[in-house]
């Protein structure tokens, strides 16, 4: 190697050295040490004995951690299945409607985004005191005469994940409006035009034409709705406590996670060999679905 | 555009959808500013008023509460906090990142890729997850309850996409820049700093507001991290706040306006640059 290469090494070493190291100690690291601790039995914050895969196997087979995790589970999933059905297509809707100029739409563009800035803490702690049942959304229905209709929306089993679900939608609508306004935005007016001139009707230009050709973004916001419900944490957190009541209905992953890892399942030390076994499991099915969206949408994306 | 939704020459049935999406459109807005006008004089009200008369006004304007979270509920000091954590992350994941992203997009080399992914690799995945050996890694630099460990999980969680973004940015300027540049003697530093950074301006105040708002707002990392309520970040702080106050419904709104409103305000006049930032991930 000549002094030039050298030199070129050095500077190449000297711009990504400091960025590489930060990513390598938190990010990388910190990945491994999971799949690694994962494996170990615990004692408080020290390795005990190498237990191979049984913390999996409890997790997904022992009492309590088997009614809990799935518990969990199906709750992300509905997290999930409300937010794509609820949040997206509406925010697909307004999107569409915001493309096509709908009277006031730079008005709603600003408004809508509002709520996507506040911290999520802010906006669980605020709805959680209009959800109590002395609070604001009792009042009122109360107000247009709807008292059959009041309860405990963070109080009773049926509603508790609905309302935070509810409230997050609130929070978030705002975000897949914007990006998908962007994505038809970005669809050439040629196309629009032509097919227009044809005398294609409104509905099927957007289903013909328009929504193939944003099946990237549907993809991105797909994943992003995956990462986003994997990590519901703080909407529980703020709105219905720690332990996801009432009677866990409202837990998730995310907060079971934080309770077996700082402070037990049921009341206890805390567990990092299950706990380890949750964040693999987490990094796993984040990965996997997001691969199957991306190959999903990639099947039927199109281009131009 | 052709089939701009438009009322003028338009047929009955349009104009009667047209109305009908401006009605759930607007539905939404007023879901979306009346809570938030309820937060503000409700934080004005006292606790009976706020439970007999949920949506009147305050009987008298006065400022009482918002002094008592601010200065004795040590509101002050989780903003302090809070501005200062941020800040420094920010500074950090610019400095960082945009180095990062002049060595990968500006030269050629074998382990190129290998770098890129290595710094993308954090962009899938979700950091939450790694707590337990996030803490281990804190607790063994012995920055547990030290500001600077949230500073570096913030500036790790802020890198991948700043990469991302700005190599992408200086991918397309033209090398020719750089070779003049050399001619006059300028070296690799020198080039980053005084060429390449000026012309990346715009794809850098995207970044900044993509990372700073999540930072700002970020509770996770604070919370597991930051014990001492002098070091307390505003999420965090609001939250400790809403534990020793659950039924003083005057103080709460009070609180919650003060962590909320100056987002608001910082909206207000900078709206356009928020929403290309924050959806620059999703927005090519």
């Amino acid at each position: 190697m000549d002094v030039k290469q050298l030199r070129k090494a050095a500077w190449i070493i000297f711009f990504v050295t400091p960025g590489l190291m930060i990513v390598g100690v938190f990010i990388l690291l910190p990945l491994f040490m999971s799949l690694y601790n994962s494996l170990f039995s615990w004692n408080q914050l020290l390795p005990v004995e190498f237990v191979g895969l049984e913390n999996f196997s409890r997790l997904f087979t022992k009492y309590p951690y088997q009614q809990r995790f799935l518990n969990a589970l199906q709750n992300n999933l509905i997290w999930f299945l409300s937010t794509m059905v609820l949040q997206n297509s509406v925010g697909l809707l307004f999107g569409y409607l915001m493309s096509r100029s709908i009277p006031g739409y730079q008005a709603f563009k600003r408004i809508f985004f509002i709520p996507v800035l506040f911290s999520i803490i802010a906006v669980g702690f605020l709805w959680g005191l209009y959800l109590k049942p002395s609070g604001l959304v009792n009042n009122f229905l109360g107000l247009v005469g709807l008292e059959s209709l009041q309860h405990a929306w963070l109080g009773e089993e049926r509603f508790a994940t609905m309302a935070i679900i509810m409230v997050n939608i609130w929070r978030w609508v705002g975000f897949p409006s914007l990006v998908f306004l962007a994505a038809i935005d970005n669809v050439p007016t040629e196309c629009l035009e032509a097919a227009h001139l044809d005398g294609v009707g409104e509905w099927k230009l957007f289903w013909k034409i328009v929504f193939p050709l944003i099946i990237p973004s549907i993809t991105i916001i797909t994943v992003l709705t995956v990462i986003g419900s994997l990590n519901v944490f703080e909407q529980i957190y703020t709105m219905t406590g720690l332990d996801g009541g009432p009677n866990y209905s409202t837990d998730t992953i995310g907060t079971l996670f934080y309770r077996t890892a700082f402070g037990s399942v049921d009341a206890g030390s805390p567990e990092i060999g299950i706990g380890s076994a949750i964040g693999v499991v987490i990094y796993i099915l984040t990965f996997l679905i997001s691969l199957i969206s991306i190959r999903f949408s990639r099947s039927r994306e199109v281009q131009l | 555009m052709i089939s701009d939704l438009r009322f003028r020459g338009a047929g009955w049935g349009k104009r009667l959808f047209i109305f009908l999406m401006m009605a759930i459109m607007t539905i939404y807005v007023l879901l979306i500013l009346y809570p938030l006008f309820n937060m503000v004089i409700s934080a004005f009200k006292t606790n009976r008023e706020i439970l007999t008369k949920p949506f009147g006004f305050p009987q008298s304007i006065g400022f009482k509460n918002f002094h008592t979270v601010w200065v004795e509920k040590g509101f002050d000091r989780y903003f302090a906090n809070s501005l200062l954590v941020t800040g420094v992350a920010m500074g950090f994941v610019l400095l960082f990142g945009s180095m990062g992203a002049y060595g990968v997009s500006r030269y050629r080399y074998k382990a190129n890729t290998l770098v890129y992914m290595l710094f993308l690799s954090g962009i899938m995945l979700p950091l939450k997850a790694a707590i337990i050996p996030l803490f281990i890694i804190v607790k063994r630099l012995g920055l547990i309850d030290s500001r600077i460990s949230v500073i570096l999980i913030f500036i790790a969680m802020g890198l991948p996409s700043t990469v991302f973004i700005l190599s992408g940015f200086m991918k397309g300027i033209p090398l020719e820049l750089e070779y003049a540049a050399r001619i006059d003697g300028c070296n690799d530093f020198q080039i980053y700093r005084r060429i390449i950074m000026p012309m990346t301006a715009p794809a850098i105040a995207l970044v900044t507001i993509y990372n700073a708002v999540p930072i700002w707002n970020d509770f996770f990392f604070p919370l597991v991290f930051l014990q001492s309520n002098s070091r307390k970040t505003l999420p965090v702080g609001l939250s400790t706040f809403f534990g020793q106050h659950a039924t003083n419904w005057s103080l709460l709104f009070t609180g919650l306006s003060i962590a909320i409103l100056p987002m608001l305000l910082m909206y207000i006049f900078m709206s356009r640059y928020f929403i290309k930032g924050m959806t620059a991930g999703a927005v090519k």
